[in-house]
């Protein structure tokens, strides 16, 4: 990695005057806790997220500890709330905010040539909004915890259940709002403050991406949020909405569920596949292949992902002919999920390939969600999924998305712009060596799991026959490693961001107006604002220069 | 904000439409009209939201792209209804096995 560092000399970590930039302009408390600057509203959303991130795990790994003994560990009470706070705290809050609220705060004004985005105010606000949703639920978590699963499926949750439900669903109702105003800020800042010259098609498909994913934010928080406080009137007040013993439906509730939660799982994917295609061109130096196709096939996810959402529901009461219908529909998303994994493969080909540590989280997620991919179309196929649904062969699906896919182009993109952001370099070998953990680690913990469920281990059980013992003390080994894999990039970046050898603009020879500037970036990010006059990934350098 | 500034008569006419249409609404809810119950409420309910978001919320003086994005809410909203309506309206086309306890009660074999 050195050739492609523009390094300080060596030995002099600090240049005797330090440039004035978004970290060190101010280092009182209250100019970080009311800060309006996207890039420290990044920076508070990336601290929090992680804290979230390994409460999360911490469930994962009790869960995996718990069913290395067929007969369990633990009570059967007590790993119902395990996997279910490891469901809500990953999905709600970690997963939903991970790239958008830290890569895309600090990014998306950069990359537009913008000084900040368009309602910085509410930018903050978001972050509180966050905060106080996480407090109700790290008090559920302490209260005794949830045990309805991270899908609060009634009539159980607002009938029967005797732990923390309403504290929980309140947490996840709150934080949606901070979801909301993300989404508002971006799209509102995407139309409106682009750099002279940065017409919609010379824009980062990094953008296109968060685009796609605001647009989700908008139109799908709300319902969840509705769904949530029904759900809570029915606990509270026993009006019958979704409990049939009162006069309700509870299929309705999961409808009105996963009109948000189908789109939630593209709202993780999305920014990856974003994240992707930034990755893929700048250590392959060529230009995205097909970039509007690329571009479109993001807005086509948002659009397609709001129309497939009973796949969910097949075997759980709903007519056949609307599974008929969803099912159909849920092939359909297939095709630009397809299109992009094409067209990154495509830009590899006869580009000049450099294997530095985001790269390879990058190579990871193409693998990865490819599979995670495909056998989706065995859920969404009716009849396979009678068989399948309910059982490990979805937990292994859906982790092979979120965590195969969303966190490995998470880490990847963090490697790629933790220059950026804190202008200091990580150090390249643990990078490497992290991420072939993590690939190793996930592979061990969540292959077998599809084997498990295609041969009929029912998902949410804490005990289990002995005959599947292998397969799940080879799943509890790979999260072991997949932790420590983990905890290695926490190491590191802790240690880079103090004592990291000195970034200079453009460690990585990138295109794109965030490398224009000095890392980390002043806290108007340009000094004058850039005018741009070429396509993205200009990497052939076929016309003139990017900064005016 | 800059824009369109709305003359109070406006407010006020709307209003008063929106009084008349609660008492409307309360006194629909006293005449039975069946199956068409929840249709007059709703439809009430759709005239009132309308004004609302045409004149208090300023849509009808917005420009096109706050126009596009209001009418994108509710084409993915009528999305959530339409497709929850493709299920609950079909969910009885297809034959269903009886129920243990009324099998058991039964003496023929149903064919």
């Amino acid at each position: 990695m050195s050739t492609t560092v523009i390094a300080e000399i060596p030995g002099h970590e600090r240049p005797s005057v330090e440039r004035v930039n978004y970290l060190n302009v101010d280092h009182s408390v209250k100019s970080w806790l009311l800060t309006h600057d996207h890039k420290r509203i990044a920076l508070l959303y990336l601290i929090s997220i992680t804290l979230m991130f390994f409460v999360g795990g911490f469930f994962a790994v009790l869960m995996r500890l718990n069913l290395i003994e067929p007969t369990g560990l633990v009570a059967p009470e007590t790993y119902n709330k395990l996997f279910t706070m490891h469901g809500v705290i990953m999905v709600f809050f970690f997963l939903v905010p991970s790239i958008p609220a830290t890569l895309g705060n600090f990014l998306v004004p950069m990359m537009i040539g913008a000084r900040d985005l368009a309602f910085p105010r509410i930018n903050l606000l978001s972050w509180y909004i966050y905060i106080l949703g996480a407090a109700f639920t790290l008090y559920a978590v302490i209260s005794g915890g949830v045990d309805t699963g991270w899908t609060f499926y009634t009539p159980y949750s607002s009938s029967f259940s005797h732990t923390s439900v309403i504290p929980t669903a309140v947490g996840v109702f709150i934080t949606g709002f901070s979801s909301i105003l993300t989404g508002l800020n971006f799209i509102v800042t995407i139309h409106k403050m682009r750099a002279p010259g940065l017409t919609w098609f010379r824009l980062p498909l990094f953008i296109w991406a968060m685009y796609a994913t605001s647009v989700i934010f908008i139109l799908g928080t709300p319902v969840i949020a509705i769904t949530l406080f029904l759900l809570g009137l029915e606990r509270l007040l026993h009006i019958g909405i979704f409990d049939p013993a009162i006069g309700g439906d509870p299929i309705l509730f999961q409808h009105m569920f996963w009109f948000y939660s189908h789109p939630a799982v593209y709202i993780m994917i999305l920014p990856g596949m974003g994240v992707m295609s930034e990755l893929i061109t700048a250590f392959s130096r060529k230009r995205i292949f097909g970039y509007t196709f690329v571009a479109f096939s993001s807005l086509a996810i948002a659009i397609i992902s709001f129309l497939v959402w009973g796949h969910h529901m097949f075997v759980t009461g709903q007519s056949v002919y609307a599974g008929l219908i969803f099912s159909v529909l849920s092939f359909l998303v297939a095709i630009p999920s397809a299109i992009k994994v094409f067209n990154w493969t495509a830009t590899l080909y006869k580009g000049s390939i450099s294997y530095e540590a985001p790269m390879l989280y990058a190579l990871g997620f193409i693998g990865l969600f490819t599979m995670g991919g495909l056998t989706g179309l065995f859920l969404a196929s009716l009849a396979t999924d009678v068989h399948l649904n309910g059982t490990y062969f979805i937990v292994a699906h859906f982790h092979y998305i979120m965590v195969g896919g969303a966190v490995m182009a998470y880490l990847g993109g963090l490697h790629f712009w933790w220059p950026k952001i804190t202008g200091r370099l990580y150090p390249d070998a643990w990078a490497r060596f992290a991420a072939l953990v993590i690939f190793v680690g996930f592979n061990l913990t969540f292959f077998p799991q599809f084997v498990l469920g295609y041969l009929g281990m029912p998902r949410r059980y804490a005990v289990y026959p002995g005959e599947f013992q292998v397969l799940n003390v080879m799943s509890s080994a790979g999260a072991s490693i997949l932790g420590v894999g983990y905890l290695i990039p926490l190491i590191y970046f802790i240690w880079s961001f103090k004592y990291g050898p000195l970034a200079g603009p453009n460690p990585w020879g990138a295109k794109g107006l965030e490398w224009t500037t000095p890392s980390p970036p002043p806290t108007e990010n340009f000094e004058e604002v850039p005018i741009v006059t070429e396509q993205a990934y200009n990497y052939a350098g076929t016309s003139e220069s990017a900064h005016g | 904000m800059s824009g369109h500034v709305v003359p109070v008569k406006t407010y006020v006419f709307v209003f008063l439409a929106l009084m008349v249409l609660t008492g409307l609404t309360t006194g629909v809810a006293f005449i039975d009209l069946h199956a068409w119950n929840t249709p007059a409420a709703l439809a009430i309910a759709v005239v009132k939201m309308l004004l609302v978001v045409l004149f208090f919320m300023h849509v009808k003086y917005s420009p096109k792209l706050t126009k596009m994005v209001v009418v994108a809410g509710f084409f993915f909203l009528s999305l959530l209804v339409a497709f929850t309506l493709a299920d609950e309206l079909t969910r009885n086309w297809s034959p269903r096995a009886l129920d243990w306890s009324t099998a058991a009660s039964v003496t023929h074999s149903p064919r």
